[in-house]
């Protein structure tokens, strides 16, 4: 009795099939709430072996390509394929997406497969379903840009993009857009090849005419190409490179300089500090005041204090003229010294000792000690340790030498940095080392009443 | 593109599995949905305004496959008793006489039809239903005629040899008014077999339906009937080893007899048989069948508790030695007595003997009474054992608990793994895809094919050998042999150390003893104790793991069977407790 009840199940998720096949589009799934039903509709019974096997015939998969045992993998790979004949619905819409990574996967790193391999297991996988073509089409092409075949990737991104379905969902429109993308992303390098051949070319040849004709029509394809994709929200970062780079060539700067402005501050978008790195870099070509750049720098200094950048930055802000943007030098470099990442960045090092003095002499002691105060407790260890002091000096005297500038004011003449610096006795360095002593006593914020 | 005209075209699209489809310009059915376009065309019914080529061209298809698809008339129990041939013929290559197949299950078979009414009786169930309106007008044929074939000779399938006055033609002569062609077109639900839809539908209170599993229900009668020398762990052990048609059996049908959509939920199953099911499931069968007591089973019978002591001694490698033990308990506990083992399905509570587990339970409660299993003292014992097999390298070595333990461990894991292995990779899916209904039928040969193709691809990248062989049939998993090099074996080693003299006979030498479960459950849910493993010692918890690996059963219901007969081997001690829990309650 027990197995017509289950039968009856069956053949209503059958029928039901259709229907998911169709509507399973809307970008809303929850796998979760699946099994939950999955659970409910065999009645709490024991799943079935062949589920059980199944499962772990994934597990063995996902084992053996960790442990890069490409023959073992595929020889689970072929009992896993079963899957794809599994009464139940839902486990068996969710396989070919799961096959076709596992599989691609196996394919690429097997030494008995081959492109030819690959290519019919790519197309075979497209249709299986509806829903998997254009991922698949797109994972396709990219293997194949992947070993240098650019005019099948070409064809093949084609292909996908007029791929004919029912109704388009919208999780399908930004996988076409993706395809037209990248197309485009082709077509753009084809562009940037030519435009390199351009170069070696006289301006009064017949050729180069023909050359920069032909260029021309690329760039209008790309151009449509690409730009669908940088509307939708997204990090876009290479798509958007190659677009400004076209509209630059072509002087459409106003275009160029849309497109940067709106990938960089359109809310829709997530945080990116490449596009304001971007839109920084097309300004500083294009020449634009100061104070539009520091601007673009301030929303970069937010996301990342660290980038390198900030120096590039914090020279901006040294030369302007008002108070607030001079008061953003001095936290600026102090941001940078934060992470250990630069703790060896001798430009940010001479850059701080130089401002601390000049700042010192325009009498901003408060600057600094707003700054120093939440940083004297941990930056001694962190910066100016001895263990430190020997080893800055051991590999780059002249790191050394700006830190123990910096120790020196920040931490007085007693910290242990400077002390160790100062008691070297280094030929060519002995000058250098008196004008920081010198320093030292005259800028020390440490009892500066002394 | 007239979308009214293609209505009657009801495959699902082989792309998008919708069933809605237009015409082509051409006479082609296009989905609508996907846009694909099928092989399959409009068949033009008028004909005089297209040239005659043309037709030719476009009439393909749909009126032949259907009658190809219309095999032959057959019934859900035949299919059943082409299933159980089968069983039948694959227990005789393995070994078990002839007359099991010929005389014991064709009895049980039959006597089920008659039990179940669907043969040898008066107005079997295939009649009933349609007698108002069938027999009717045809008086001339009795009940009799037109219930199925199953009186034709067991040993001779009769699907595959047709003789003269086969059933076959037999039936192709039965008129049934109510064609089987119309009644599967017009209802959604349809089933390759005649009554495939009324079985599954068919719920009569007393009938014991005939299932997959209880296949093997008969099976194992038979060889329970004859004595054979397969247990119920072997038997489904054989099952899963794929020496035994269970899993896609219906493949082996003849070409003829289709199996679709209902035929799916009856005979396709996508699990192992499990123990304690098939085994309920005997019972259960030997009760409807109203069975006569079963043959004795006597000290000589390979079931009887003290040869499979012995087989499985020798299966998990431990000491002859400890037959002498396995064959006290087993005569302190009584479990050897004829009229304890001998199933009698009319008995007031019929009940049958578990040989295999029960067995093996004899075994780990002599390694309790040898070793303790605590954790500690079999590890006292096998330090002194080890220190005088160093010093008398001669003399028969002793048994050591520790070595055992290392060597069964490490062959154990070894086994399960590739077990899991093999699971992982066992090929459910038949040759012949199983759909529910026609319209499903393109779309599942058609994942049929690609799952086909798809592996040929992997196949490829493989080894040419196929990495999982058959295994032969064997009723020993392991195999040891005496004399080994690498001193694997354990079969020769003696107990000495372990036992000592008390006057002329030896005694075990450790007198404490603990018991598996002390307080059994009384409620009505049939559980009789429940495993926690983690409340037991490590070594019981192997020697429980190895035992159930051993048998392909749960470990909680060999603790079972080891606690039950602990209850027989203690009675005194449980019916203490039993008393000092009344006299509280009376005080209360």
């Amino acid at each position: 009795m027990s197995d017509f009840s289950e039968e009856l199940i069956g053949s209503k998720t059958e029928d039901e099939q259709e229907e998911s096949y169709v509507f399973s589009g809307t970008g809303m799934s929850f796998p979760w709430l699946q099994n939950h039903i999955g659970t409910i509709a065999t009645g709490g019974k024991k799943e079935k072996d062949f589920a059980q096997t199944t499962s772990a015939c994934l597990s063995f998969i996902q084992e053996a390509l960790l442990k890069h045992q490409w023959q073992q993998a595929a020889e689970y790979m072929h009992s896993y394929l079963q899957i794809l004949e599994d009464s139940d619905s839902h486990k068996r819409q969710a396989a070919p997406e799961i096959i076709w990574k596992l599989g691609s996967e196996i394919l690429f790193y097997h030494p008995k497969s081959n492109m030819e391999t690959f290519n019919t297991f790519a197309d075979r996988m497209k249709n299986i379903g509806v829903m998997n073509y254009l991922k698949i089409s797109l994972q396709h092409a990219l293997y194949l840009v992947h070993h240098g075949m650019l005019e099948d990737a070409n064809r093949n991104l084609s292909h996908a993009e007029t791929w004919r379905y029912g109704e388009k969902s919208s999780s399908q429109e930004v996988l076409i857009n993706l395809i037209q993308a990248y197309k485009g992303l082709l077509q753009y390098y084809t562009w940037s090849k030519k435009k390199l051949e351009l170069s070696t070319l006289d301006e009064d040849d017949y050729a180069y005419n023909a050359a920069s004709q032909s260029m021309l029509n690329h760039s209008c394809k790309t151009s449509v190409n690409l730009g669908a994709l940088i509307q939708t929200p997204g990090v876009w970062d290479p798509f958007v490179k190659s677009y400004v780079e076209m509209l630059e060539f072509y002087g459409d700067r106003d275009g160029a300089r849309e497109v940067l402005t709106n990938y960089a501050y359109d809310e829709k978008f997530p945080s990116n500090p490449n596009a304001h790195v971007y839109l920084y870099n097309f300004l500083k070509r294009e020449k634009a005041p100061r104070e539009k750049l520091i601007s673009v720098l301030k929303i970069l200094y937010q996301i990342v204090p660290s980038h390198k950048l900030m120096l590039e930055f914090h020279r901006l802000l040294g030369k302007s003229e008002k108070e607030d943007h001079r008061k953003l030098g001095l936290e600026v470099l102090f941001g940078v010294l934060d992470f250990a990442g630069c703790t060896k960045n001798i430009t940010a090092w001479k850059y701080l000792a130089k401002y601390l003095r000049q700042i010192l002499m325009g009498n901003h002691l408060a600057w600094v000690q707003e700054e120093w105060n939440s940083r004297k407790n941990w930056w001694p260890d962190f910066h100016f340790s001895s263990f430190w002091a020997k080893s800055d000096w051991k590999e780059d005297k002249a790191l050394a030498c700006e830190k123990a500038l910096v120790a020196g004011i920040l931490l007085g003449k007693g910290c242990r940095y400077f002390r160790f610096i100062s008691k070297q006795d280094d030929e060519v360095l002995r000058k250098k080392i008196k004008r920081i002593k010198k320093s030292v006593e005259n800028h020390s914020i440490v009892n500066p009443g002394l | 593109m007239d979308l009214e005209e293609a209505k009657e075209f009801k495959e699902r699209c082989t792309q998008c599995a919708a069933v809605s489809w237009g015409l082509t310009d051409e006479g082609k059915y296009y989905c609508t949905s996907c846009h694909n376009v099928t092989e399959r065309s409009k068949e033009v019914i008028n004909t005089g305004a297209i040239p005659n080529t043309k037709i030719q061209a476009i009439n393909r298809g749909l009126k032949r496959k259907r009658k190809l698809e219309k095999g032959w008339d057959w019934y859900v129990c035949e299919g059943f008793q082409q299933i159980l041939y089968q069983q039948a013929e694959a227990l005789k290559t393995l070994g078990v006489g002839p007359e099991l197949k010929d005389e014991v299950l064709h009895n049980f078979w039959k006597r089920y039809l008659q039990k179940s009414k669907q043969a040898y009786c008066k107005n079997p169930v295939y009649i009933r239903g349609r007698k108002a309106t069938v027999l009717e007008d045809n008086p001339s044929h009795s009940d009799w005629d037109s219930e199925p074939d199953v009186l034709s000779d067991f040993s001779c399938p009769s699907f595959v040899e047709s003789g003269p006055d086969s059933q076959l033609d037999s039936r192709t002569q039965k008129p049934f008014p109510i064609s089987k062609a119309s009644q599967s077109e017009t209802a959604s639900i349809c089933s390759g077999s005649l009554d495939g839809v009324e079985y599954s539908l068919r719920k009569e209170k007393g009938i014991v339906k005939m299932t997959m599993p209880r296949t093997l229900a008969f099976c194992y009668l038979s060889l329970l009937w004859q004595r054979e020398t397969i247990t119920l762990s072997d038997l489904l052990r054989f099952v899963e080893e794929g020496h035994i048609p269970y899993i896609n059996a219906f493949q082996h049908f003849p070409e003829e007899m289709k199996l679709y959509g209902r035929d799916k939920g009856i005979f396709a199953i996508e699990s192992w048989p499990a123990y304690e099911d098939i085994y309920k499931k005997m019972i259960e069968i030997a009760k409807f069948l109203d069975l006569p007591r079963f043959p004795d089973i006597t000290e000589d019978c390979y079931l009887h508790p003290d040869i499979l002591c012995m087989k499985y001694l020798m299966e998990v490698n431990l000491p002859d030695e400890m037959n002498d033990l396995t064959y006290q308990v087993v005569k302190m506990t009584g479990i050897g007595e004829v009229d304890f083992l001998t199933f009698d399905p009319i008995a007031k509570m019929a009940k049958t003997v578990k040989y295999d587990i029960q067995a093996v339970a004899v075994i780990v409660i002599v390694l309790k009474l040898l070793f303790l299993l605590d954790d500690n003292l079999e590890w006292t014992l096998s330090n002194i054992a080890e220190k005088y097999n160093e010093k008398n390298k001669e003399d028969k070595p002793w048994f050591d608990f520790r070595k055992w333990y290392q060597v069964m461990k490490k062959s154990i894991d070894e086994k399960k793994q590739k077990w899991e292995e093999a699971r992982a990779k066992y090929v459910w899916k038949s040759e012949k895809p199983l759909y529910h209904s026609s319209i499903d039928r393109a779309v599942v040969y058609k994942r049929r094919e690609m799952v086909v193709s798809l592996q040929k691809q992997f196949s490829a990248l493989t080894d040419s050998a196929p990495t999982v062989e058959k295994k032969s049939p064997s009723s020993f998993q392991f195999n040891w042999t005496e004399g080994d090099s690498a001193g694997t074996c354990f079969h020769g080693h003696s107990l000495q150390g372990i036992l000592k003299k008390k006057g002329q006979s030896l005694t075990i030498k450790n007198s404490l003893y603990w018991l598996s479960t002390q307080k059994f459950c009384r409620s009505y849910c049939k559980h009789v104790t429940t495993y926690e493993e983690s409340n037991f010692s490590l070594s019981y918890q192997f020697v429980i793991n190895l035992f159930s690996f051993l048998l392909r059963i749960k470990a909680s219901s060999l603790h079972e069977e080891v606690s039950l007969i602990e209850k027989r081997l203690f009675k005194r001690k449980y019916s203490k407790t039993k008393k000092k829990s009344r006299s509280r309650k009376r005080r209360k």
